[in-house]
Parts: C-alpha cells; sequence; structure tokens
C-alpha cells in the first residue's frame, strides 16, 4: 500500500460513497451546534418533517450571544436571548445534549468539545462554525459549515464534500521562552499569507510541534482557517493520549485500550506525499503582533510597522495604507510603541487553563497601567474557570485590576455587550483582526496571552521574552 | 423534501435594476432571525418600506412606498420575477433565496445572475431562468403593459410560454433539473442512499463502538 497522510487516512475512513468525479459522502461522528447558525437548520429539520439522524452525535452550546457578567439575570438583548432560548427549545424538542448556559460545563464550543473528550482521534467533527479546524489538534478531520449544511448533518449524518489537498506546516527546533503556539501560528500565517492554504488541509509537524501541549496544538489548528485552510491537524502522540484519558466523553476500561491501538495509527505514514510543504525554524519565532486588519499583517514585537512605500505590488500597497489608515498607525513606528486602550484575554483560540497560566504569570504582582481602559478575562468554559480559580488566578487577575469574567465568545465578535468602541484599540488574543470585529471602528492587534498580559501591566506592547522569570 | 417544481403558471412581476445585491434582497439586519421561513415580508426590505425596518417589526405598522414595484396592487400575488443581469451578487448569504421563496416567487427571469445566489437558489426550490437580454427586454414591456401579465414555465421541456404564443427556450443543469422535478433538495438526494449510510454507520459502530 502507498504511504498515506494523516488526511488520507481520516478522509478514507469516512467515504461513504464517492461519485465519479470526486464527491463523496463524508460519515459525520460528531456534530458540534451553537445558536447563531443552528436555528435555521432546525426550523428546516422541521418543515420537512425529518428527525437527526443520530442524537447522541450532537452536543449543543449557547456561546456568541451569553453575557461574561450577571449571567443569573439572563440576556438582555430580546433578540440575542430569543436566538439562545431558540436553541435551547430545539435541543428539548429533538433530544439533543446541550449544555446550558447555567451549566458549569458551558462555554466556548471549540473549547468543550475537547475538554469533554467529545472531540477523539479519528473521528470527522463538523459545526456551524469556521473555527471547527480547532478540533483537528486530535488527529480529527474537522472543519465549518454553512447552515445548510447543517441541517443537512442533522438529516443524514452525512454531508457531501470533496477532498482538499494536503499540506504540510514543519516546525522543527526549539520555541524561545515566552514564544507560544500562537506565536507560530501568527508566524505561519504571515510566511503563508491568509489565502496560503486555501483548498488545503494543513497538518503541522516537526519537533515544535511535538512539544506543544494539546492546548497550543489546539490554537494552531484553530488559526489554520485564517491562513485559508478549512482544515488543520497534528498526528496523534502521548500528549494526545494523555489528555484524553479518564474525560467524561473518552471511552473507558477495555474500549479505551482498543481506542487507543488504533489511535496511534493517526499519523502520517513515513514518505507520505503532501502537495506542498513549509518548514519554520522554531528558534528563529519571536513573540508576534498583527499591525493591520488581516491576520497576516503581522510583525515581530521588536519589529516596526511596515511602510506601504516599499511596498512594489500597487494592490497590496492600497491595502497596507487602508489598513493603517483603519488602525490609526504610521509606517515605520516601532511595534512597541503602540499604546492599547482595552486588552482582551479569551475566546476559542487563547482561552483554555494553560492560557489562562501563562497570562498570570505575567500579571502575577503587578498592576495594569493607567491608561488602559478594560482588561478582561473570560475564559473558554465554565470548568476553565472552575480550575483557575481553584489555582487562585482569578485573584491574580483581580489584583492586578483585571475584570474576571464568565465564559464565552465575549470580545472576540462582540455579539454580547462586551465590545470595543471606534477608535479605541485593543491587545486580543482572539483570532481575527478585521475591520470593526470586536466593535465598530474597534482596532484590534492579535497577540498570545502573555504577550496581552504584558501589554496590560505596560499600557503597550513589550517583547515579553524580556519579562520572563522578571 | 422540496416541493417538485413541475408546471409553473404565474402572475409576472418587474423589477428594473441592474445588479441587486443580496443585502437589498434582504438587508443584514434581518441575519439575526432565527428562522428560514418568514423573510418574505421583509424582501427587499429598504425599497418596500420607508421606514427603517428592524426584526420583530410588524409589517402591518410599517410604512410602505407605494411606488415600489411590488407594492402595486396589479402585481399582488407575483409568482415570477422579472429582473435586470447580475441579480443577487454580493454576499453569498442563503436569507436572501429564502426571503425570495418565502415571498411566494417560484422562478427568477433575468439576463444573468450571480453565482453563488444561482446556486443556492437551485438549493432552496427557486428555478433562476437565465434568457437572452432582447427577449428579457420584451418580457418587461409585456408585464409592464396591460395587467395581469402571466407566464408559463415548463421546467421539463425548458421552456417558458408567453401568452402570446412564444416559446421562449432556457438552459439548466441536467442534474440540478432532476433535482427540481422530483423535488429532491441535497438532503433528499443523500437520503435516497440511506441503506448505504446504514451500512457504513454499522461497520463503523463494530470497528469503534466508542464512537457510538
Ligand atoms: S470565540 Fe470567537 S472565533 Fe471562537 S467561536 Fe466564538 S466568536 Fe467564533
Amino acid at each position: 500500500m502507498t504511504a498515506q497522510t494523516l488526511y488520507d487516512k481520516l478522509w478514507q475512513q469516512h467515504v461513504v460513497r464517492e461519485e465519479e468525479d470526486g464527491t463523496a459522502l463524508l460519515y459525520i461522528d460528531r456534530h458540534l451546534v451553537h445558536e447563531v447558525t443552528s436555528p435555521q437548520a432546525f426550523e428546516g429539520l422541521r418543515l420537512a418533517q425529518r428527525t437527526p439522524w443520530r442524537v447522541g452525535s450532537v452536543l449543543a452550546v449557547a456561546d456568541h450571544n451569553v453575557p461574561t457578567v450577571d449571567r443569573d439575570q439572563g440576556i438582555a438583548d430580546p433578540i440575542s436571548r430569543l436566538q439562545v432560548e431558540t436553541l435551547d427549545r430545539n435541543c428539548a424538542a429533538f433530544g439533543i445534549t446541550e449544555f446550558a448556559m447555567a451549566d458549569p460545563r458551558a462555554g466556548i464550543v471549540h473549547v468543550i468539545g475537547p475538554e469533554q473528550g467529545a472531540t477523539l482521534p479519528g473521528m470527522t467533527v463538523v459545526c456551524g462554525d469556521s473555527h471547527t479546524s480547532t478540533h483537528g489538534a486530535f488527529a480529527a478531520l474537522a472543519f465549518g459549515i454553512g447552515t445548510s449544511e447543517v441541517e443537512h448533518v442533522l438529516a443524514t449524518q452525512c454531508l457531501v464534500a470533496k477532498k482538499s489537498l494536503a499540506m504540510q506546516v514543519i516546525v522543527d527546533g526549539v520555541l524561545q521562552r515566552g514564544v507560544t503556539a500562537k506565536d507560530i501560528a501568527l508566524a505561519v500565517i504571515g510566511e503563508i499569507g491568509t489565502a496560503g492554504g486555501t483548498g488545503y488541509a494543513i497538518e503541522f509537524a516537526g519537533g515544535a510541534i511535538s512539544a506543544l501541549s494539546m492546548e497550543g496544538r489546539m490554537t494552531l489548528c484553530n488559526m489554520a482557517i485564517e491562513a485559508g485552510a478549512r482544515a488543520g491537524m497534528v498526528a496523534v502522540d502521548e500528549t494526545t493520549i494523555d489528555y484524553l484519558k479518564g474525560r467524561p466523553y473518552a471511552p473507558q476500561g477495555a474500549l479505551w485500550a482498543r481506542a487507543v491501538a488504533q489511535w496511534r495509527q493517526l499519523v502520517s505514514d513515513r514518505g507520505a506525499c503532501f502537495d506542498h510543504v513549509v518548514r519554520l525554524d522554531a528558534a528563529r519565532i519571536k513573540p508576534q503582533v498583527t499591525w493591520g486588519t488581516s491576520p497576516e499583517m503581522v510583525a515581530s514585537v521588536d519589529g516596526r510597522v511596515p511602510d506601504p512605500a516599499m511596498e512594489a505590488d500597487p494592490v497590496k500597497r492600497e491595502g497596507m495604507e487602508r489598513a493603517l489608515r483603519y488602525m490609526g498607525l504610521s509606517a515605520n513606528a516601532p511595534i512597541s510603541g503602540i499604546a492599547v486602550d482595552k486588552v482582551f484575554i479569551g475566546s476559542c483560540t487563547n482561552s483554555r487553563i494553560e492560557d489562562l497560566r501563562a497570562a498570570a504569570a505575567v500579571v502575577r504582582g503587578k498592576r495594569v497601567a493607567e491608561g488602559v481602559k478594560l482588561a478582561l478575562v473570560v475564559p473558554g468554559s465554565g470548568l476553565v474557570k472552575r480550575q483557575a480559580e481553584a489555582e487562585g488566578l482569578d485573584r491574580v487577575f483581580a489584583d492586578a485590576g483585571f475584570e474576571w469574567r464568565q465564559p464565552g465568545c465575549s470580545m472576540c465578535l462582540a455579539m454580547n455587550a462586551d465590545r470595543l468602541e471606534p477608535g479605541e484599540r485593543c491587545a486580543s488574543t482572539s483570532n481575527r483582526n478585521f475591520e470593526g470585529r470586536q466593535g465598530p471602528g474597534g482596532r484590534t492587534h492579535l497577540v498570545s496571552p502573555a504577550m496581552a498580559a504584558a501589554a496590560a501591566i505596560a499600557g503597550h506592547f513589550v517583547d515579553v521574552r524580556e519579562w520572563c522569570g522578571a | 423534501m422540496m416541493e417538485a417544481f413541475t408546471m409553473l403558471e404565474g402572475l409576472v412581476v418587474p423589477l428594473d435594476r441592474a445588479n441587486v445585491d443580496t443585502d437589498a434582497i434582504i438587508p443584514k439586519q434581518f441575519l439575526k432571525s432565527i428562522q428560514r421561513a418568514g423573510f418574505g415580508p421583509n424582501l427587499f426590505d429598504e425599497w418596500r418600506y420607508l421606514d427603517h425596518g428592524e426584526p420583530g417589526m410588524d409589517p402591518a405598522t410599517r410604512v410602505v412606498n407605494p411606488d415600489f414595484v411590488l407594492n402595486q396592487p396589479r402585481y399582488q400575488g407575483a409568482r415570477i420575477l422579472l429582473a435586470r443581469e447580475n441579480f443577487g451578487c454580493g454576499s453569498s448569504r442563503e436569507h436572501a433565496p429564502w426571503a425570495l421563496a418565502d415571498y411566494g416567487f417560484r422562478a427568477i427571469i433575468a439576463p444573468s445572475f450571480a453565482d453563488i445566489f444561482y446556486n443556492n437558489c437551485l438549493k432552496n426550490g427557486l428555478l433562476p431562468i437565465v434568457l437572452e437580454a432582447s427577449q428579457v427586454d420584451d418580457l418587461f414591456k409585456a408585464a409592464g403593459g396591460e395587467p395581469g401579465y402571466r407566464l408559463a414555465v415548463d421546467l421539463a421541456q425548458q421552456v417558458v410560454r408567453t401568452p402570446e404564443g412564444r416559446c421562449l427556450g432556457f438552459a439548466i443543469d441536467a442534474f440540478r433539473k432532476y433535482c427540481l422535478l422530483n423535488g429532491y433538495d441535497d438532503i433528499g438526494l443523500t437520503l435516497r442512499h440511506v441503506a448505504d449510510i446504514k451500512v457504513f454507520e454499522e461497520r463503523r459502530r463494530e470497528a469503534m463502538p466508542w464512537l457510538f
């Protein structure tokens, strides 16, 4: 048999049937559902008098619209409230497991899936949300789908899809202290661009990836979509297996051993061919800060805002000029001199316990700078929150002047009350710095949790490598 | 199942604008809606009403724009929309065909359609018909003339029949035609492979019981 990539294996294992033109009916193992993209799918199901094919494969949670304060008082905005209540009603009507807002297990859909062990190696995982790529960290084939497809999966347990090309991103070497998975993700996007992964499924490999925790791998796969790839993935190893052991939805007892034996096959075979390979040296990656309105507009913290005048391509130059105008930055300004108004630590990219620990380590015993109006920490789930509180991290943040919130998407996309005001500048651990993403006119700089924490303390971006151990 | 599309005979309303985008078809504030149905009252909201529309408003209390073609008494109950080139451009929102279908349209005739919109229509039982610009011109004149201008769409024959007895042929992908004629949506089609899916699922359940 020819050598297969991890992606080849995952794909092949899920093909129910295939048409001559390569269009395949793909079986879906896990369907994650949230309140924004599901209502019409349930409605469609009802209109067609269909029922979900396999309710046990579905796990639902409301995350986009939920408030991060005073949750016991419900959702103030009636439209947001209705979306959440609709999810509750649909789940109840169809017998789907939902972690309701008051459930301590509730949180961002891409945080709770893995946390519960509901995301397992070898699965196909879909969700009506582009950041579903996160789950690929577990050697799963995971990607976002549209509302019609949500309905399609509910009704048939399958999806009509065509295979992508395979890309391998190899990051070898050892990361410097203070440099994280988020910095790798941003460096990769800076290297290949936001369309660099279009048409590909990306497998991340190499020594620096193996050395990452599951949290780090999730951060990396989460941002594969920002590189244009619908799916990102990492092969199974001991780290994967250790993480899953004992999780509520993970297999137990004799099944565990059987599952693990199968999971160990979920690696790219030696000599497997990729359609494209990109290599990065981990040792050369510095803490990254985006300066523009696309994740590919990124620089190292010790660098400067680029000068559009130096850009030969007129279309790119125009894009850079437009971004700098929106961001209120001038060319050649040092990145570390950029002052921030708000700091957001959270989102499905960076709201897991490891992220909060990294941020707390920077913050401990210090105070948020005068000029910073708001520094938010929003844990990715109720369980992350509980764990952090057990470790006393909430006190560390609160003592430093951070607000410690309840879990949800929060200021990642500002669909609830947490948002930037026009012109405000934010150091954010989220994944999109698009115009208006965190509120109309808001200016987003994407960074790692440690970098965001350091910016909160200093009031401007600083090289967190110099803070380590300080 | 989608409603099967066999013969359609209906009143025609002419919308004489080019490049009608999906934001005009259904403005973005309505995307917060939790339903796929119910977008009809907000179809072309900014043109149909003189006040600003927000989700949840009662259409009966809105200030109707009497000049907009859809609001004219002679076009009430229209099932065929006559449009100009590049209809449905802009974002890929599926809410646009949802709104058109919910309003009651089953077919749209235009010289050209935006690509994604065209496909989204077919997924939702709405037939987009491309005719030559000169033919569309003639239809605009006829539909704007004497009230009560109706057309018959024969999908099986791939023709639009006019009351004057003309037959205007149109092209459509054979597979999509088959789906429409039979009322198969993508889900309906996949469900024809229920046996395959069940066999696959059973094998998977045996091999990997922890996934079930
Ligand atoms: S945290 Fe942000 S990116 Fe992640 S699911 Fe929520 S809104 Fe989407």
